[in-house]
């Protein structure tokens, strides 16, 4: 599952996946056109709309891809970088970047990808914003309340509006067929009914058609992860699966054995897992064990995973989940947590045994029910530390 | 030799879009260019005036991020890549020579003089806005960053609404 930095690729080998990536950046770059300045700057006069068709196809194909991506449960989207947003900053700084665009003729990439192959005034350009750069972190103290300001954190457009990735999309899709329809149409008046010099490309209707079918398949059709869950909140798939069971007694023998191949994945909501948790144990939700961290923790093998929760039919829930993403050597505590509770944690004497076994569980309750506490109240006083994926920090 | 024709800009946009995507995928993070200046002028700063850059908390800020070495940045290696990549797009399309490419209505110093005040600007509002057109605009809008598209959207009505006032440069 992608981001594949930092665990399938190391940091240093990702430096080296840098210069190839950028190679080919530049290379597409070059070939679009994009290193001279008047082609550049043609979309703010109207005589040459190749930097809007370049830039949202690219953005488009981008965006699409990802809801595909994530849609195939490929990626997990909690992990990539989302450009934090700072609302006055963004906006400044965006008008200030315009202004830039049309006296300088060039942006950042253009301008490297430009003076590669010898344009002498994107040179200039170049050194114009090193001193852009000096001059704002000599700037910084004074501008820093604006570069704060408004800070809204890493929020994504269908965060905002609280609507699905996929529509988000769709909607850009359109939005861009749009301004390349419309920007055509401004081309050929601006240019007295020159057309364009590139040909029509037969390919691109193609591509654009499969796009849209695989873009309008991920918006239509539930997402791998949403037909995950409706199985698992489907009360017959529920009562009828097939679970291995870990018993509350076998639990606490293996809890008091410190067994080092146990660990205990614990669905309950946090606030009753802050309350009191089992030692070994990490707090996850069921959309947690779509992500990265889940497969990291729960696909090792040799480790026996116990799911718990607050009652048996969540514990199922999450085990239906588990099983369709291929985890194994999942068991399930038996009767969850409730019983748990009632056997060992709250173990009160039976008043009468009747055969030898109930005696030797009552003997190994009562024996538990005091080394297991104190467990826990170890455990509370240096909880395990959640060892979780951080965000990839990327940006500019 | 002629130059060869451009590439078509749906097809360069697509091949574009899905090296954007097989970015995020592998990395988890976008394309970006202006950083590279960042690295560069931060080591710079750290060459020419250390003591200033221990102090000022623009440097110091980067300084510690990048364990003092401003280099170790993927944008850095990425731009080198950016540099080598269109150099060999010239190379195959015959499209290497040195030029200062202008209108013929300008002078050379005028280019000259707007291409360095437009790369301030741009070099200035990049480190405002959080990236540039590649790193905040395109990334962006792939990973659908509400900052992100506010940027975009700033840098593209930035310049239509400047760009009358430029017209003489251009057309």
């Amino acid at each position: 599952m992608g981001p594949l930095v930092p665990d399938v690729i190391g940091n240093e080998l990702n430096f080296v996946v840098a210069l190839f990536i950028g190679i080919a950046f530049g290379f597409i770059l070059e070939q679009a056109g994009f290193s001279t300045s008047k082609k550049l700057v043609g979309l703010f006069y109207g005589y040459d709309f190749t930097v809007l068709r370049v830039f949202f196809t690219a953005g488009i194909t981008g965006m699409i891809g990802l809801v595909i991506f994530a849609h195939f449960g490929l990626i997990d989207l909690n992990l990539i970088y989302v450009n934090p947003t700072f609302l006055y900053s963004a906006l400044v700084g965006g008008f200030i970047m315009g202004l830039g665009f049309v006296i300088g003729g060039f942006c950042p990439g253009t301008s490297f990808c430009a003076a590669a192959i010898g344009k002498i005034d994107a040179i200039y350009f170049i050194g114009g914003s090193a001193i852009g750069v000096l001059l704002f972190g000599e700037l910084y103290p004074i501008l820093y309340d604006l570069y704060m300001a408004e800070n809204w954190g890493m929020v994504t457009v269908y965060d905002l509006l609280g609507t699905s990735h996929a529509l988000v999309a769709f909607a850009f899709a359109v939005m861009a067929a749009g301004a390349f329809w419309f920007t055509r149409w401004v081309e050929l008046r601006v240019n007295n009914g020159a057309t364009s010099k590139e040909h029509p490309l037969k390919l691109y209707y193609a591509v654009v058609s499969i796009l849209f079918v695989m873009g309008l398949s991920a918006f239509l059709l539930p997402s791998n992860q949403e037909s995950v869950l409706d199985k698992a909140n489907n009360p017959e798939i529920v009562n009828s699966i097939d679970v291995n069971y870990i018993t509350s007694d076998e639990l606490a023998f293996r809890l008091i054995d410190n067994d080092n191949n146990l660990q205990i994945i614990d669905f309950r909501p946090s606030k009753e897992f802050n309350e009191m948790s089992l030692p070994k144990s990490i707090p996850m939700t069921f959309k947690e064990l779509f992500g990265k961290d889940a497969v990291k923790t729960i696909a090792v093998k040799k480790k026996l995973t116990v799911f718990v929760a607050a009652d048996e039919k969540d514990e199922k829930k999450a085990s239906i989940i588990a099983s369709e993403l291929g985890f194994e050597n999942v068991r399930i505590l038996k009767g969850g947590m409730s019983t748990f509770k009632a056997e060992i944690l709250d173990f009160k004497a039976p008043t009468e045994v009747k055969t030898n076994q109930e005696k030797d569980t009552a003997r190994f309750r009562a024996k538990a029910t005091v080394e297991v506490a104190e467990l826990i109240k170890n455990n509370k006083k240096a909880p395990v530390e959640k060892k979780k994926s951080k965000r990839i920090i990327g940006g500019c | 030799m002629n130059e060869t024709k451009y590439m078509n800009p749906y097809l360069a946009g697509f091949l574009l879009g899905l090296l954007l995507l097989a970015t995020i995928f592998i990395t988890g993070r976008g394309l970006g260019a202006s950083g590279a200046v960042k690295s560069g002028v931060v080591a710079a700063v750290e060459t020419v005036a250390p003591g200033h850059a221990s102090e000022a908390k623009f440097y110091k800020e980067y300084l510690t991020e990048h364990d003092n070495s401003p280099f170790k940045n993927w944008l850095v290696f990425e731009v080198i890549g950016v540099l080598i990549g269109a150099f060999l797009s010239g190379l195959v399309s015959n499209r290497l020579n040195w030029t200062l490419e202008k209108s013929p209505k300008v002078t050379s110093k005028v280019r000259i003089v707007t291409a360095i005040i437009g790369g301030l600007l741009f070099g200035f509002g990049a480190q405002l806005g959080r990236g540039c057109t590649s790193g905040a605009a395109l990334s962006g809008m792939a990973v659908l960053s509400f900052g992100g598209i506010i940027t975009m959207f700033a840098i593209f009505g930035g310049a239509y609404m400047f760009a009358y006032f430029f017209r003489k440069l251009w057309i």
